[in-house]
């Protein structure tokens, strides 16, 4: 009989403390916010439609690198009909910051898989060298 | 339904296959469209050492090279990154130095990688991440490379350097036109792949003040490499391997 | 059945904490290396393999020799070996771990490791090594398994077992024969570039696999019983004899070739590992404490005396010097002098040595759990 007791009282401390982040958050009423993005200034088109970049970035990274290292094919005829350099430093860093724009969602979501910045450079872009 | 276990594996099996073949196909195709574009090209260098002056100081090649590509001065000698350096005649060419006229060993001469045709490293290579492409320059993929040093190990050249550590804190002034490398890869000279793309000539060739280097399409009759192997005796790194290099010595 | 390994005697609970021990400093020396590079080794720009591939390089010989107990067993029907066969493929399992973990520590980029098998390139031999290393751990791993645990409820071993251990035994002198391959083609490497290198792999492979083989099983004996019989361990002890005897006279074979062609890059390797070039004679006196050890325990075992403290003595003057010959002769002796030939000194450093001894201690602790099940199983049946 007291065994009884003091096993429903151990699984309903057990039950308690494993909702824990479900109740807390709901008491305590605050909620985790979204990262927030610095877009580009001056571009107002990215080189793929923005739902599939969201999507598809990784694959569209791998892809470029690929064709661009292990084939020569440096430049790129995006969907919207444009040319650009596949380059990481060049044409994406040319339009987006690391800091305030690949990092948020990264650090956000702990995606920390492939380092590109181990190797490639960061600095600002040359005015002029996009397409 | 119910599937046994046998179609499961069977089914399986030929997903895998079916898969295989076709990442093979499309790989094959990408190669066939960068193959057509280098139309037949055979890039080579010729090294006119008598006209190098390393030993008065000089360095412009090797500099020009670690400023465009970011490699590292690492003090440490055994974990030295190096693309193009220098060495002394009877070093390199060790068997024919004895009694061969001393104002020709005198000189010290460039070392590189030969890029060869029939590259040892590239035999050997587990992953890929060094190959031979069409246009004869060696080329390393670092996002591919596991650092197993095979490469370094074949290569009867000593051309290959290693990451011993993170480059990055000896790389004085970051070019932002090239990457630098991670801790963990092999490296080497790459014949200014990125250059060559856009139609200049190696930064090692344009640094020497001297024109000491020749760089060319061995395949174009017309070019001024075949021209100073027409009327200049060359001499190779260790032919016999068969290795074909294509960095020739001018005698 | 592997509860087996979890009862044991304060003697055995003490090795198995030693053992751990040892893993959690090589673990530690570790991932040091991946924080900082392997510029934490002695490795250099020219000696770019060192203790960890030499260590590879013994321990698949190690892994191949159980083909040596299989073989006469299976082939040949060969009885007296009943109670080592397990005890081999065993060993073979523990072994090609090994290996293949220092492999793995080895590597610049060890989490790109599956590139080999995503990217597969058939033109290179460590592709098929990948290859060849694991299909073994899988061969001996599944024999193992299946004979001990069919002993344990006490039936006879399934059919299908069978044709693996058929497999097993090509398949055992392949995995010396590709990693000799590694080292024999390379062109550029004259020390290592020698059609008789894999025959010399395997003749030493087939000399240490049963002299450490031997040593395990008189420890078995002198800790739990274990005996496989006079027989048996006589025949390891013949078969042993002899390898290391072919292996003698194909190092004597190499010495010929280098030292009378008197071509340079031939005969410079031998000059750096017996008596010193360039003023680096760092492996001398381990290559001639190699060579003593070897002719001590070829004299004690051709000589007529048969005793039990002769075996044991001349396992270990032998597993010693092919370890020595192997281990730090073969891979750095084939790197020094350089390409151009510069002799570089190569020490391993201390977390070079950690980490080395650390895979040493799991190779250990998966020969101990295993032989221990073993020995639990076969006491009841």
């Amino acid at each position: 009989m007291r065994e009884r007791i003091l096993i429903l009282g151990g699984v309903a401390i057990f039950l308690v403390l494993f909702t824990y982040p479900l109740w807390h958050a709901a008491a305590v009423s605050t909620r985790a916010k979204p990262p927030q993005l610095e877009l580009p200034a001056e571009a107002r088109e990215c080189v793929a439609p923005i739902p599939y970049m969201r999507r598809a970035h990784m694959q569209l990274l791998i892809d470029w690198r690929e064709n661009a290292v292990r084939h020569g094919l440096r430049r790129v005829h995006a969907a919207n009909g444009k040319e650009y350099d596949a380059s990481l430093t060049h044409t994406c860093l040319g339009c987006h910051s690391r800091s305030n724009f690949c990092d948020k969602c990264h650090s956000y979501s702990g995606v920390s898989a492939p380092s590109c910045w181990q190797c490639h450079n960061e600095s600002k872009v040359i005015p002029g060298r996009m397409q | 339904m119910t599937i046994t276990r046998k179609q499961f594996l069977k089914f399986a099996a030929a997903s895998l296959v079916g898969a295989a073949g076709a990442k093979l196909v499309s790989g094959a195709e990408v190669v066939k469209q960068a193959a057509a574009s280098k139309n037949g090209k055979r890039w080579a260098m010729a090294v006119d050492f008598q006209k190098c002056r390393w030993d008065q100081g000089c360095n412009q090649c090797s500099a020009a090279c670690n400023r465009a590509h970011n490699v590292p001065d690492i003090p440490d000698k055994a974990h030295e990154v190096k693309w193009i350096w220098k060495e002394k005649y009877q070093t390199v060419f060790r068997q024919q130095s004895e009694v061969v006229n001393p104002a020709l060993t005198s000189h010290p001469l460039s070392l590189l990688c030969n890029h060869c045709s029939s590259p040892a490293c590239t035999k050997v290579c587990p992953t890929g991440a060094t190959w031979k492409q069409e246009d004869g320059v060696v080329m390393m993929d670092w996002h591919r490379c596991i650092g197993c040093r095979y490469c370094m190990a074949a290569c009867p050249y000593g051309s290959r350097s290693f990451n011993f550590v993170d480059p990055r804190p000896y790389v004085a002034n970051i070019n932002p036109d090239f990457p630098t490398r991670t801790k963990g890869v092999v490296e080497k000279c790459n014949f200014c792949n990125e250059r060559l793309a856009k139609g200049q000539i190696p930064a090692c060739v344009e640094g020497c003040s001297e024109r000491a280097l020749t760089f060319g399409d061995q395949n174009d009759p017309a070019s001024e490499i075949r021209r100073v192997l027409a009327s200049r005796y060359a001499i190779q790194r260790q032919p016999e391997l068969g290795t074909g290099p294509s960095v020739y010595y001018l005698i | 059945m592997f509860e087996k390994a979890l009862v044991g005697s304060r003697r055995y609970w003490l090795w198995v904490s030693a053992l751990l021990v040892l893993i959690a400093i090589g673990a530690i020396f570790y991932l040091r290396q991946l924080t900082y590079g392997l510029g934490v080794t002695g490795l250099s720009r020219d000696v770019t393999w060192g203790l960890y591939i030499s260590q590879f390089t013994f321990f698949v010989g190690v892994a191949a020799s159980a083909v040596m107990v299989v073989l006469p067993y299976y082939l040949h029907d060969y009885k007296q070996f009943g109670k080592i066969t397990i005890l081999g493929e065993l060993l073979a399992v523990a072994a090609v771990t090994m290996c293949m973990l220092f492999i793995f520590v080895d590597m610049g980029q060890p989490a790109r490791v599956m590139n080999v098998l995503l990217h597969p390139t058939p033109h290179s031999m460590m592709f098929w090594d990948m290859i060849s290393l694991n299909g073994y751990l899988l061969l001996n791993g599944v024999i193992a398994f299946a004979t001990l645990s069919s002993e344990k409820k006490g039936i006879a071993t399934p059919h299908w077992v069978k044709p693996f251990i058929y497999l097993s035994i090509p398949w055992a002198v392949s995995i010396h024969t590709v990693t000799a391959f590694l080292y024999s083609g390379l062109a550029s490497r004259p020390f290592w570039m020698t059609a008789v290198l894999a025959p010399r792999f395997l003749a030493s492979a087939f000399a240490s696999g049963p002299a450490l083989l031997i040593l395990l099983i008189l420890v078995l004996r002198r800790t739990t019983g274990y005996d496989p019989g006079e027989t048996a361990l006589g025949k390891l002890k013949t078969i042993m004899t002899y390898a290391a005897t072919i292996s003698v006279f194909f190092v004597l074979m190499e010495l010929f070739t280098a030292f009378y062609s008197g071509i340079p890059e031939h005969r410079e390797h031998f000059e750096f590992l017996y008596v010193g070039l360039d003023g680096q004679n760092g492996l001398v006196p381990w290559m001639w404490i190699s060579t003593i050890l070897m002719v001590a325990a070829l004299a004690m075992l051709y000589s007529q005396r048969a005793g039990k403290k002769i075996l044991a003595a001349s396992c270990v003057c032998i597993f010693i010097s092919l370890w020595i010959e192997k281990g730090m002769g073969l891979i750095i002796g084939g790197l020094i002098p350089s390409a151009l030939g510069i002799v570089t000194k190569y020490q391993p450093t201390m977390p070079e040595w950690g980490i080395v001894i650390g895979i040493w201690s799991i190779g250990t602790l998966m020969v101990t759990v295993f032989y221990k099940i073993t020995v639990g199983v076969r006491s009841i049946s």
